[in-house]
C-alpha cells in the first residue's frame, strides 16, 4: 500500500473535517507520548477510570460490608491497606471511592466548562457593554475565595454529594469564561468570522459552530489542570462532613473517619490520602503535558 | 513642560485611585450579593430554620415580619447591605453573641498562623525559585518542580493529620493541637490577640515558646503550600528574565554573576512577586479553614466550620464575608501596588 | 610590528538540536589590530555568534571550540568565568542590537552607565556621577543630568543606543564589538550613532568589530571586511577593494544593492547554487 494510515493522518491538506480532526489528535498524542510525565499522568487517569468501571470485580471485598471481629487491622496480605473501625477493607473502599471521585470531577467539568465557555465567548464576540457587564460579574466571582464560597453554598443547600458538585461548579466557571473571552478576542475580527457573517449566519450559529470549537483546546488544558484543585475541594468538603455522606466510601470522608485513629492506626487516614495525591498528580502531569503541546504560551499563568 | 507632565501624572494616579475604589466597592457589593443570595434565597424557608417546624402560624408570621422577609427582595438586599456596613452581622445561634464580636475574637489566631505561614513561604520559596531558574535542569530544579506539583495535589487537611502523627505523636518535636497548652490559657492579657506578641509584652518567655511550639507545625504546613506556589512562580518569572537581552548586557559589562541574577534579573520581577505573594497570603486565609479544623485552632476557619455543622447561618455568612473581604482587599491591593511600583507603568 | 589585539583561529560554535549538532560558526579565523573590522552576512550567517563567542557569552548547551583565541596576549579559551568577568566591559565590550531590549527597564540610565564603570573601578559616588555625565556628553546627549535620571522607556531609540555606547565605552576598553548597532534605529539617526562610535573608537585608538548585514555601511566605516555565509568566512578584503571581490556570494550581495541613478527594473535575487558546497545542508 502506497499511502499508510500514518501518512493519511499527517496529510498537510486533509480532505475532510474528520481527517483533520483525527490527524490533529494523532499529532497531539505523539507529542504527549514523548513526555514521560504526561504518559505517567495519562496512565494514572486511565487506571482510575478502569478502577471505577470495574470496581466490584477488582475490589477483593465489599465497600460497605462490616466485619467487626477484624476492626482496625494493620495492612497485611489479606487487607493490603488494613481495615477501618468497622472492619471494612480500606483497599476495597478506595477502589469503590474512585467512582465517586471520577463522578465529581466529570460532573463539575461538564457543568462549569460549558457555562464558562458560553459566557466568555458571548462576552468576547459581542464586546462593548455586554462584555463589560459579563466580565464584571466574572471578575467578582474570580476574586472570591473559592473554597469558602463552596462551603457557604453547601451550608445553604445542605450537605450531600450533588450539592457539593453544584457548589464547586459555581466557583469553577469564571476561569473558563476568562480564557474563552481572551481566545475569542484574538480571532473575533479575523477574516473567516467576517466570511461567515457575510453568508448571513446568526450570532448564535457563529458562536456555537465557529467560536467555541476554537476555544476548546485552551479550555481542555485548563480543565485538566484544575482537576487536582476540584478533587482537593471535594475531598475537603467530604472531610468536613459536607460532601458525600457515610457510608459512601468518599476519600475525604474516609480521612475524616480515620482522624480519630491517626495516632495509633495511622493507615486508616493515610491510605485514602495517598489515593487523592496520586490522582491529583496524575491530572497535574497530564495537564502540564497537554499545555506544552496545545497551548505553550499559557506557561506562566495560573 | 515638565510641571504639566507631573501634574498629569498625579491626576492620572488620582483617577486611578478613584477607579480602584470603584472596583473594590463594586466587588464588595458583589460579595454581599452572593452572601445575601446564599443566606436568603437558597434556603427554601429561612423563617422555618429560625422558628422550627412546630411553630404556630402566628409565631411564623411574626417572625417573618420581624425578619423583614415580607418586603421585596431588593429592599431586603439594601437593608442587608446597610446592616453589614453598620457592623451588624446578626446573632450566632451557637455562641449567642453578635457574630461581629465572635469574629473579632477569633481573627487574630488566624492572622498569626497565616502570617507566619507566608513568611515561611516567601523566605524559602523565593530563593528556591531563583536557584531553580539559574540552574535549570539541575537536581535542585527537579526538587522544586516536584514540590510545586505536590503543592497542587496534597490535601492540606491530610498533611496536617500526618504532620501531627509524625512530629507531635511520633517524634514529639512540636506541641499538639490548639494555640497553647491548656494550663497557660488565660494567663496572658490579650492585647493584640496574637499570642506571640502578647506573651512578649507580658514578659512571659515560657508562654512565648509554648505558643511557638504550637504554631510551628500548622504554619509550616500552610507555608508549604505558599512555598510551592511562590517557588514555582519565581522560577518561571526568573527564567523569563534570564533570557532577556539586558541580562546579557549586564554580563557584557563584566557584572559579577550574583549581581546579574539579583540586581538585573530579580529586581525587575519583585513587583510581579508582590502580586504572587499577595494572592498566596489571601489563599492562606482560605487554606486555614482546613488546617484550623485539623489543629483545633480557634481561628476564623474553625469558627466557620463549627458554624457550618451547627447550621448557624449568620455565623457562616459573617465568616464568609470577612474572609471574602480580606481576600478581595489583598487581591486588589497587590494589583495597585504593581501599578505604583513599576516604573514602566508611570 | 606590534602584536595583534585579537587572534582567532578555527573558531567553531556548535548547538545541539533534535536533528543532531549544528555548527552555526565553522572554522572562522581572523586577526585584528587596532583597526576597524567589519563582519557582514545575512541573518543566521553566524556573525553575531562570532561576536558573542569572543566574550564567551555562548551559554550551554552551545559549545565553542577554537585552535587559538588570543586577546592582547591573553588566551581567552583558558580564562575562567571569574577572569572573563574582569575582561568583559573593562577590556572588551559589546554594543547590542536594540536598546529597547538591551537596557534594563527598571534601572535609570545613569545607574546602568555607572554600574559599568563601578564594576571595574570602584570610586566615590560624586566622582562616578561626574564621569557618567561626562560620558553622556561625549555621546552628544543634551542635558545629561536630566537624561541620567530617566528610565529606558522614557527615551528614544537613537538616544537609547547612544546610552548603550556610553555604557560600553565608559570603562575605556581596548576592543569594541558592535553587533548590528543601528539596525533597530530609524534611518535618520543611524549615521549619527555610527559617527559617534567611529569618532570615539578612532579617538581612543581602540579596535572595532562592526557586525552588520549592511554591506554599504560596513564598507563606509571599516578598514577591512569579512563576509560570512552559513557559518563560514567566504571573503576577506580591504574595504576599498570590495568592488573587486571574487566570491560569488559577495558578488551576489553587491549586485543586490540598489545604486543611485540606476535603471534596473528589478534587483537580482541571490543565486545560491553557485557556491553551495558539500558541507552546507
Amino acid at each position: 500500500m502506497a499511502v499508510t494510515y500514518r501518512d493519511w493522518l499527517l496529510d498537510d491538506s486533509p480532505s475532510s473535517r474528520l481527517q483533520a480532526g483525527l490527524g490533529r489528535s494523532y499529532r497531539v498524542s505523539m507529542a504527549l507520548a514523548r513526555n514521560p510525565l504526561a504518559v505517567a499522568g495519562a496512565l494514572i487517569i486511565l487506571t482510575l477510570i478502569l478502577m471505577a468501571a470495574f470496581a466490584p470485580w477488582i475490589a477483593p471485598y465489599s465497600a460497605t460490608g462490616q466485619d467487626l471481629t477484624n476492626r482496625l487491622m494493620p495492612p497485611s496480605a489479606q487487607h493490603w491497606m488494613g481495615t477501618d473501625e468497622l472492619g471494612r477493607d480500606i483497599f476495597s473502599r478506595i477502589i469503590h471511592g474512585s467512582r465517586i471521585t471520577l463522578m465529581i470531577v466529570t460532573m463539575v467539568a461538564l457543568i462549569s466548562a460549558p457555562i464558562g465557555l458560553v459566557v466568555g465567548a458571548v462576552s468576547g464576540y459581542f464586546g462593548g457593554s455586554t462584555d463589560r457587564i459579563m466580565m464584571g460579574l466574572t471578575d467578582i466571582f474570580l476574586s472570591m475565595p473559592k473554597l469558602i464560597l463552596a462551603l457557604a453554598f453547601v451550608a445553604a443547600l445542605g450537605p450531600g454529594i450533588e450539592n457539593a458538585i453544584i457548589a464547586i461548579a459555581i466557583t469553577a466557571w469564571p476561569v473558563y469564561a476568562r480564557i474563552a473571552r481572551a481566545e475569542t478576542m484574538t480571532f473575533r475580527d479575523a477574516e473567516f468570522i467576517a466570511a461567515v457573517q457575510l453568508q448571513g449566519a446568526s450570532s448564535t450559529r457563529i458562536i456555537l459552530r465557529h467560536v467555541l470549537p476554537l476555544c476548546a483546546s485552551s479550555t481542555i488544558v485548563r480543565v485538566t489542570l484544575d482537576m487536582a484543585g476540584i478533587i482537593l475541594t471535594a475531598a475537603g468538603l467530604g472531610f468536613l462532613g459536607l460532601g458525600a455522606q457515610p457510608p459512601l466510601p468518599e476519600w475525604g470522608a474516609m480521612i475524616s473517619r480515620g482522624r480519630n485513629f491517626i495516632l495509633d492506626q495511622w493507615w486508616v487516614a493515610t491510605m485514602p490520602g495517598f489515593a487523592i495525591i496520586l490522582v491529583s498528580l496524575g491530572f497535574c502531569f497530564l495537564g502540564d503535558g497537554l499545555r506544552d503541546v496545545l497551548d505553550p504560551k499559557q506557561e506562566n499563568k495560573q | 513642560m515638565r510641571i504639566s507632565a507631573a501634574t498629569g501624572r498625579i491626576l492620572g494616579r488620582l483617577g486611578g485611585a478613584a477607579r480602584f475604589a470603584a472596583v473594590v466597592a463594586f466587588t464588595f457589593l458583589g460579595l454581599l450579593a452572593i452572601t445575601f443570595f446564599i443566606g436568603r434565597v437558597v434556603p427554601i424557608d429561612p423563617v422555618l430554620s429560625v422558628v422550627g417546624d412546630r411553630a404556630t402560624n402566628e409565631v411564623y408570621e411574626a417572625a417573618r415580619k420581624a425578619m423583614g422577609l415580607d418586603r421585596p427582595l431588593v429592599v431586603q438586599f439594601f437593608a442587608y447591605v446597610w446592616d453589614v456596613l453598620t457592623g451588624d452581622l446578626g446573632q450566632s445561634i451557637s455562641t449567642g453573641r453578635p457574630v461581629v464580636q465572635d469574629l473579632i475574637r477569633v481573627f487574630p489566631a488566624t492572622l498569626e498562623m497565616a502570617t507566619i505561614g507566608i513568611l515561611i513561604g516567601v523566605l524559602l520559596g523565593v530563593p528556591m525559585g531563583v536557584t531553580a531558574a539559574t540552574r535549570q535542569g539541575s537536581f535542585s530544579d527537579q526538587i522544586i518542580r516536584v514540590l510545586g506539583l505536590l503543592g497542587y495535589s496534597v490535601p492540606a487537611f491530610w498533611l496536617g493529620l500526618v504532620g501531627l502523627a509524625v512530629f507531635y505523636a511520633g517524634l514529639g518535636w512540636v506541641a499538639g493541637p490548639g494555640r497553647i497548652d491548656f494550663f497557660y490559657d488565660g494567663m496572658v492579657d490579650p492585647v493584640t490577640g496574637l499570642y506571640l506578641v502578647d506573651s512578649l509584652i507580658a514578659g512571659e518567655t515560657e508562654i512565648f515558646w509554648n505558643a511557638v511550639s504550637h504554631l510551628l507545625l500548622p504554619s509550616f504546613i500552610l507555608g508549604f503550600f505558599s512555598l510551592a506556589y511562590i517557588a514555582r512562580m519565581t522560577r518561571s518569572f526568573m527564567l523569563d528574565q534570564l533570557s532577556q537581552e539586558y541580562v546579557t548586557t549586564a554580563r557584557v559589562k563584566g557584572v559579577p554573576e550574583w549581581k546579574v541574577v539579583w540586581r538585573h534579573a530579580f529586581y525587575p520581577i519583585r513587583i510581579q512577586l508582590i502580586t504572587v505573594i499577595g494572592l498566596s497570603y489571601a489563599s492562606l486565609l482560605e487554606g486555614s479553614v482546613m488546617i484550623e479544623t485539623v489543629f483545633s485552632w480557634p481561628g476564623i476557619g474553625n469558627y466557620l466550620t463549627t458554624a457550618l455543622l451547627n447550621a448557624d447561618m449568620n455565623a457562616v455568612l459573617g465568616a464568609t464575608l470577612v474572609i471574602g473581604a480580606v481576600f478581595i482587599f489583598i487581591n486588589k491591593m497587590s494589583d495597585v501596588l504593581y501599578r505604583i511600583l513599576d516604573p514602566r507603568a508611570r | 610590528m606590534t602584536r595583534p589585539l585579537l587572534e582567532i583561529e578555527n573558531l567553531t560554535v556548535t548547538f545541539p538540536t533534535a536533528q543532531g549538532p549544528i555548527e552555526v560558526v565553522r572554522n572562522v579565523s581572523f586577526t585584528l589590530g587596532r583597526e576597524r573590522l567589519g563582519i557582514v552576512g545575512e541573518s543566521g550567517s553566524g556573525k553575531s555568534m562570532t561576536g558573542r563567542s569572543i566574550l564567551k557569552l555562548i551559554r550551554p548547551p552551545g559549545r565553542v571550540t577554537a585552535d587559538r583565541m588570543v586577546f592582547d596576549g591573553i588566551d581567552l579559551a583558558a580564562q575562567s568565568d571569574r577572569q572573563m568577568r574582569h575582561l568583559r566591559g573593562a577590556r572588551i565590550s559589546m554594543i547590542m542590537q536594540d536598546p529597547k531590549f538591551s537596557l534594563n527597564p527598571v534601572m535609570t540610565v545613569g545607574a546602568q552607565i555607572g554600574e559599568a564603570l563601578q564594576t571595574h573601578r570602584p570610586m566615590a559616588r560624586s566622582e562616578l556621577q561626574a564621569r557618567v555625565l561626562a560620558m553622556l556628553e561625549a555621546v552628544r546627549i543634551d542635558g545629561p543630568e536630566r537624561v541620567a535620571g530617566l528610565y529606558p522607556h522614557q527615551i528614544s531609540g537613537g538616544m537609547g543606543q547612544r546610552v548603550m555606547i556610553a555604557m560600553m565605552l565608559i570603562p575605556e576598553p581596548d576592543l569594541l564589538i558592535a553587533d548590528e548597532p543601528t539596525s533597530a534605529l530609524d534611518v535618520s539617526v543611524q549615521a549619527q550613532v555610527l559617527d559617534i562610535i567611529e569618532e570615539l573608537v578612532s579617538g581612543k585608538g581602540m579596535g572595532l568589530i562592526l557586525i552588520s548585514h549592511d554591506l554599504n555601511l560596513v564598507a563606509r566605516y571599516c578598514d577591512r571586511i569579512l563576509v560570512m555565509n552559513s557559518g563560514e568566512v567566504v571573503e576577506e578584503c580591504v574595504a576599498s577593494e570590495l568592488a573587486n571581490a571574487t566570491h560569488p556570494y559577495t558578488r551576489g550581495l553587491l549586485a543586490a544593492m540598489p545604486r543611485m541613478n540606476e535603471d534596473r527594473e528589478e534587483l537580482p535575487v541571490l543565486d545560491r547554487s553557485s557556491w553551495a558546497t558539500g558541507a552546507g545542508t
